[in-house]
């Protein structure tokens, strides 16, 4: 199988390698996939408490070059942006920027899974509630 | 944060993309080629054709072959049929003799690391009243005899069973296996495709009646195969599975393909040769391989017996580690993965799986298939470049991280997906 470009450079220059302590209060874990499927993903936030900015934001995935990259790709995209804007990010998006073939959009469905588990994490920490759809368009 | 690309220096002597996957395929050895080549022009002639020079001249090419091909594997020129390769050798032994018997009994006994070309058959003819056993294997790879043993029984007609295994290279105890067939009074079909040539294999001594045998895994061409029947005690008869005008003794009828018949037959001389001193050289360049790799990384280990094994055969799990993403750091170097995500099934290996391997460790494995023309230098720079690349993965691994925290990775509830 030839991998797009894009993916062999995340493969070769993963980006937010790393952890993130987990039992602080700021940071947000999720940690999706399974052994089994060949691919686990592990992405962590650390959010500003007042301005809900996610300001690092770090994964480890066991998975193909296609999950490493998907994963590396959504710490890109969710680093800089606020809680509500990073759930934004559709697979669909990590898909079209990685040119992933059909086989591999499973991939980029966990690294989406990955950043809504992470997300949820932090909210269930810190107390704060599920952004309904009319609260999010009120604010 | 180091990188996924790898620094791992290149020997001199070496040239890259390195071929180490030599059970898929294997190189044509160049005194093959020049064996096969006149084939091709001046000596175009039909085997078949018996009123003119052409056709001798191609008819005696063709029996030469045949006696090297029985030379090697201990039988008689007269037992060898020219096949189109082994996947045809098998679906002819298995359905023929399944045709051929079946006044007799429906009853076939195989098991469940066979090849594809064996399972596939077996499935089919279970769709046509044929009852199949598929045998389990233990951890090591290797049937049970006494599993075997239980289950023959009055309707049973054929076994066949692998004298070696294409993805773990373990070796099935085919002599024991065929004593007890003969005992019995059933046939013995062995796909010996991964065997001849590597590793001794005779028929007599080893009580196999019929064996399928390819041309490209042994350095010699593709597209062309053969099957082994045995003539006496006991006279194995096959039914034709393809009609035509009654070529190889009725078995197999097609015009035979000269050039092809004629590379089988000088690898299989070449074989005969230099199997001993290259099954000493491959073994230690395996052993290497091994050592190297083991003196190195946690957490690997070697799948199927190491005992029953072929020499050039490496298949080791990396665990932690996916072996798509890990083909992907060595892709200099052509090997191949019991991982799913190579395949278009996302299933990874049944071989592997009927081993008892978890899906997650079956995912992390990697077959090393040395061969012929592979250096210790070779060896030397995929063991480096393997170790590099698996320790650069396993830092962007939750599982590798987890584990060495403590963490029980069987406790913890995954969701599947």
């Amino acid at each position: 199988m030839a991998y797009s470009d894009k993916v062999v450079d995340h493969y070769n220059n993963p980006r937010n390698v790393g952890t993130l302590d987990k039992s602080s209060q700021e940071v947000g874990t999720g940690l999706v996939g399974a052994p089994e499927c060949g691919d686990v993903m592990r992405l962590q936030i650390r959010v500003n408490p007042e301005t809900q900015v996610i300001e690092e934001a770090k994964f480890k995935t066991f998975g193909c070059g296609s999950a490493i990259a998907s994963s590396s790709l959504a710490t890109e995209w969710i680093k800089g942006r606020t809680v509500e804007d990073a759930l934004a990010i559709k697979n669909t998006d990590i898909v079209k920027e990685l040119s992933l073939p059909p086989v591999k959009i499973h991939c980029s469905v966990l690294a989406e899974d990955a950043i809504r588990a992470a997300i949820g994490d932090w909210k269930k920490k810190n107390g704060v509630a599920e952004t309904t759809p009319a609260a999010a368009a009120a604010e | 944060m180091s990188t996924a690309v790898s620094q791992v220096e290149v020997p001199a002597g070496v040239s890259l993309p390195i071929y180490m996957d030599n059970h898929a395929t294997s190189p044509l050895d160049p005194r093959v080629l020049e064996a096969m080549m006149p084939y091709f022009t001046a000596k175009f002639g039909n085997a078949a054709s018996r009123n003119h020079s052409f056709g001798w001249e191609a008819e005696q090419a063709v029996e030469t072959a045949r006696e090297q091909i029985a030379k090697l594997i201990g039988a008689t020129a007269k037992e060898i049929i020219f096949t189109s390769g082994a996947t045809e050798s098998d679906n002819l032994a298995i359905k023929g003799i399944a045709e051929m018997y079946r006044e007799r009994g429906n009853h076939i006994i195989t098991q469940v690391t066979e090849h594809k070309a064996v399972l596939d058959t077996c499935k089919r003819l279970e769709k046509h009243g044929y009852r199949v056993t598929y045998l389990p294997v233990k951890a090591d790879g290797l049937i049970d005899l006494e599993d075997l043993k239980r289950a023959m029984d009055d309707k049973t007609i054929l076994v066949t069973i692998m004298a070696a295994n294409n993805e773990i290279g373990v070796l099935q105890p085919i002599r024991e296996i065929g004593k007890l067939c003969h005992e019995k009074g059933v046939i013995f079909h062995t796909d010996a495709v991964q065997i001849v040539g590597k590793a001794p294999f005779n028929v007599i001594a080893d009580n196999v009646d019929v064996a399928s045998i390819s041309g490209h895994k042994i350095y010699g061409p593709k597209g062309v195969g053969a099957l082994y029947v045995r003539r006496r005690n006991p006279r194995v008869q096959i039914a034709a599975q393809i009609d035509g005008g009654g070529h190889e003794r009725g078995m197999r009828s097609g015009t035979l393909n000269v050039p092809g018949i004629v590379g089988l037959g000088k690898a299989c001389e070449i074989a005969m040769q230099e199997m001993e001193t290259e099954a000493a050289y491959l073994r230690g360049l395996r052993d290497r391989l091994q050592e190297k790799l083991e003196s190195v990384l946690d957490y690997i280990h070697v799948n199927g017996s190491m005992e029953h094994r072929l020499p050039g055969n490496l298949n080791m799990s990396f665990v932690y580690v996916e072996g798509e993403s890990l083909l992907m750091g060595i892709n200099d170097v052509a090997v191949s993965s019991g991982s799913a995500c190579t395949s278009a099934t996302l299933e990874p290996s049944y071989v592997l799986k009927a081993l008892g391997l978890g899906d997650d460790v079956a995912h992390s494995s990697i077959r090393f298939g040395l061969g012929r023309f592979n250096t210790q230098a070779e060896v030397d720079y995929v063991a480096a470049k393997v170790i590099d690349i698996v320790q650069k993965l396993r830092e962007l691994s939750p599982l590798y991280e987890m584990v060495k925290e403590g963490i029980d990775l069987t406790k913890i509830e995954w969701q599947a997906h």
